[in-house]
């Protein structure tokens, strides 16, 4: 196998990180709408935290991600 | 029929005045430039904004006011108090990288934050600069940060080393995290950027696309700024707080 497909394959392979970002972001977002429907004054304590942890769930993924990139266009 | 992509192309570093000092290479390059821009674009926010200082504030100083609050309100709630004296700090922080990211979004700009150097001298000042005042606000009893309470001794083994690991980490991932969303974005537009190129009258679908990703990229520039802020305040308290 040359190194192009094996960049390819093994980008396509870095790439399923980001089941985990959708996952968790998924997550994050439904306990933001399932604590503010039930307590919608507590909104503006939560929605900082929810911000938050989007974020980060999202960072896990990305760094999948950025490997993706390393191995296409660095290695 | 090979698509001729480039999409990481925009982030080459151009020397615009080349400056050689002893072997050092220090041009002022394009990453330079749009530094000087956003640290120019804040200063005139913040100064030129709040110097009529009326008591019902124009619409420049209500900007410059909110972002002081929101800065202000995140280091009082999040590092707890004692963290005063390091506002300026966090408000350099988050300023300096909402600008960067912001005018990365331009079309043709540079975008600052894309470069991992970039970041990682960033969260490598806030991580240094937090150990050194953990060090010099405990003394030796900030190792007690990495032993948790109430943790029988068997564990203990097993988790000092975890939450040893876990604190090293820091600075690479406040930096990855800021980098690799930045470079995601922008590599993403400029690929369907590229689709839209070679298509023909399909084109209006990436176009489409692109417009959807950059309205995503603009909350993303926003948010990656205040985590950066707010991850740098939860690190402050810990050093401060020790837990």
């Amino acid at each position: 196998m040359d190194l192009a497909s094996a960049k390819m394959i093994g980008a396509g392979l870095a790439c399923i990180a980001l089941v985990g970002a959708g996952v968790g972001i998924g997550n994050v977002f439904s306990s933001l709408i399932s604590a503010v429907a039930r307590n919608p004054a507590a909104q503006a304590q939560v929605q900082p935290f929810a911000f938050l942890g989007f974020a980060l769930a999202e960072a896990t993924g990305l760094f999948g991600l950025a490997i993706a990139f390393l191995i296409l266009f660095v290695f | 029929m090979a698509l001729e992509l480039h999409p990481l192309e925009q982030f080459k570093v151009e020397p615009l005045i080349p400056l050689h000092i002893g072997g050092l290479d220090v041009s002022y390059t394009n990453a330079s430039l749009f530094m000087t821009i956003a640290v120019v674009l804040i200063t005139a926010l913040l100064v030129l904004g709040t110097k009529r200082g009326a008591l019902v504030p124009g619409r420049w100083q209500s900007v410059a006011e909110m972002s002081y609050e929101f800065v202000a309100d995140m280091v009082d709630t999040n590092a707890g108090h004692g963290a005063e004296p390091y506002f300026p700090f966090v408000f350099t922080l988050f300023m300096f990288v909402l600008f960067s990211n912001f005018l990365g979004l331009i079309p043709y700009s540079f975008t600052v934050t894309s470069q991992i150097i970039v970041t990682f001298a960033l969260a490598a000042a806030v991580f240094i600069g937090v150990t050194i005042i953990g060090f010099i606000k405990h003394g030796a009893h900030f190792l007690r940060l990495f032993v948790p309470e109430g943790v029988p001794m068997v564990l203990l083994l097993l988790l000092v080393p975890i939450e040893i690991l876990s604190y090293f980490i820091r600075p690479f991932t406040l930096s990855i995290r800021l980098f690799a969303n930045m470079l995601a974005g922008h590599t993403m537009l400029a690929i369907f950027g590229g689709f839209a190129a070679s298509v023909g009258l399909l084109a209006i679908l990436p176009v489409a696309l692109d417009v959807a990703i950059l309205a995503l990229e603009v909350l993303v520039a926003a948010l990656q700024a205040y985590v950066f802020a707010i991850l740098t305040c939860l690190y402050l308290r810990d050093a401060l707080h020790l837990h």
